[in-house]
């Protein structure tokens, strides 16, 4: 299944924050976001998934999801969005409850999304008692469990720190090299742009267009860090956005 | 640079950050009490003015080996039982409504804004009325003096459920019903737990209003009469019956917060 963002526009009491983005999310692809603070990057990814609808433009869904897909666009949230009152277990049964998976069926589906997350010995644990790394494990377990068509990702490592960032980022690729996935990952850390993403869509800032569409030619497997190459694409990721975040950090803030 | 002094860098942080010691709230008990004790018995508090501990806990013990005890405790918890579980639930139910639905909100938050400072005492007749002079208007009493406090503090629990939480329920597919149990209720929990609080505590103190018309039993009741009599041993006795009253809902809600809250950090 695809995704394909045609001519979406938007703005919030006559404030435009995005002009005319039309952008094609092709299958098995991780499709990085980037941009200065402000430029609707995350409103984006709410259009995508659905919380929000965009005044101008739609998103179109080019295909059907696979059979056997609870949940085609699921979020992965940068607060990582856990029920604090139910356990690890808990909190990904949740999401099965509601389409009817229950008892066995739910246990085998949580099983191997524990295990594939490396969280097996922790399924009893509450989320107070886990790390932010963690705790973002458990958010893409329950994410793996209603087998989505499309991940959509909101700075998914942006509230942890540096050590537990280059952990996770590397448990991602090999989620994503044993069984590839589709990905919109919003982020505003450009190495992490460069480690995951197929392509790293540039916005500008207010209204966020976009500015340029980076192709990164290396498998992710073989993508490491510190890699030369890699950050030469860093490099001229910074070099597009520089003034651009400048001029958004220079800018008034109208809430 | 032969003379460098040296001094210990002053500590200025810690404070602020109260814990409970387990005795010293007994203590402060035993010595007021002790205090009174003494001061009547040495005669420089006269009797008049308060009653001898030792009067009151006489007063008490035969209280309860006559069985007059059970008597009026037996209507009064009965009374705060119904009249509490009629007023907090509806409340939780209100509140759970007005923090979910924009016309209810509209509708209903002036209503109870109107309804709470109302003293209920003053409404007794109206509902003795209402719901006639025997347990009716007592009932009545009760559940329309914590139904206000429960309501607001339902609904402004409701409003302080993480709407993060609710946006993920939502990103799931999880049904309206879904998100409303299995997130919105939980989260509110915290709040209308500490709601009940003031809730029960308003209870207790109605149950005396209540019983002001038409109770021959009941802990009010008793109060009543001996204050009319100006019989302090027995109006301390009954003072003291709803202080524990309050000490034991207090330690009820406490037992139950850790039991269902301890997912809190």
């Amino acid at each position: 299944m695809d995704i394909r963002l045609d001519g979406i526009g938007h703005s919030y009491d006559g404030f435009e924050v995005m002009r005319d983005i039309t952008l094609d999310i092709p299958n098995q692809q991780i499709i990085c976001i980037v941009g200065p603070s402000g430029c609707g990057k995350s409103t984006l990814l709410r259009f995508i998934g659905g919380l929000e609808r965009p005044q101008r433009g739609q998103v179109l869904q080019l295909g059907n999801p696979p059979k056997d897909c609870l949940n085609p666009l699921t979020y992965i949230f940068q607060d990582f969005a856990l029920l604090p009152w139910r356990s690890v277990t808990g909190n990904i049964s949740l999401v099965l409850e509601d389409h009817g998976i229950r008892g066995a069926a739910a246990r085998e589906i949580i099983t191997d999304v524990l295990a594939r997350t490396k969280l097996t010995d922790f399924a009893k644990a509450l989320p107070k008692q886990l790390s932010g790394g963690m705790k973002q494990r458990v958010a893409i377990a329950r994410a793996l469990a209603v087998k989505p068509a499309v991940m959509l990702m909101d700075e998914p490592l942006s509230a942890l720190d540096s050590q537990t960032r280059e952990l996770l980022m590397d448990d991602l690729v090999s989620l994503w090299s044993r069984q590839p996935f589709t990905a919109v990952y919003v982020t505003h850390n450009l190495a992490e742009a460069v480690r995951l993403g197929h392509k790293v869509v540039v916005l500008s800032r207010r209204p966020g267009q976009i500015r340029e569409i980076v192709e990164i030619d290396k498998p992710l497997a073989d993508r490491e860090f510190g890699d030369a190459d890699l950050d030469a694409y860093q490099k001229r990721l910074w070099n597009l956005m520089r003034d651009e975040a400048r001029a958004a950090d220079e800018e008034l803030l109208h809430v | 640079m032969s003379e460098t002094s040296e001094k210990a860098v002053t500590f200025r942080g810690g404070g602020f950050a109260p814990k409970p010691k387990a005795w010293i709230g007994v203590a402060v008990f035993v010595v007021l009490i002790a205090i009174a004790e003494w001061g009547t018995q040495s005669g420089w508090i006269s009797p008049l003015t308060l009653p001898k501990p030792s009067d009151v806990l006489e007063t008490f013990r035969q209280l309860y080996t006559s069985g007059l005890l059970f008597q009026h405790l037996g209507p009064s918890l009965a009374r705060l039982a119904v009249g509490a579980t009629f007023g907090v639930s509806i409340g939780i139910a209100v509140g759970v409504l007005i923090g979910l639905f924009s016309h209810i909100r509209s509708g209903l938050v002036p209503l109870v804004a109107a309804i709470f400072p109302i003293p209920k005492i003053a409404l007794l007749p109206l509902f003795v009325i209402w719901f006639g002079i025997g347990e009716g208007s007592k009932y009545a009493l009760i559940a329309f003096g914590t139904f206000t406090p429960t309501v607001v503090a339902t609904y402004g629990a409701v409003d302080n459920v993480d709407r993060t939480l609710i946006r993920m329920g939502q990103s799931f597919g999880l049904s309206w019903w879904s998100i409303v149990r299995k997130i919105i209720l939980p989260g509110a929990m915290p709040g209308i737990l500490s709601g009940l609080r003031i809730s029960l505590a308003i209870a207790i103190i109605l149950l005396v209003a209540a019983e002001m018309l038409g109770a021959q039993y009941g802990i009010g009741a008793y109060i009543l009469e001996a204050g009319s009599l100006y019989d302090l041993e027995r109006l301390f006795a009954g003072v003291v019956i709803l202080s524990l009253l309050g000490v034991i809902v207090s330690t009820v809600i406490g037992f139950i917060e850790r039991r269902m809250l301890g997912w809190r950090s």
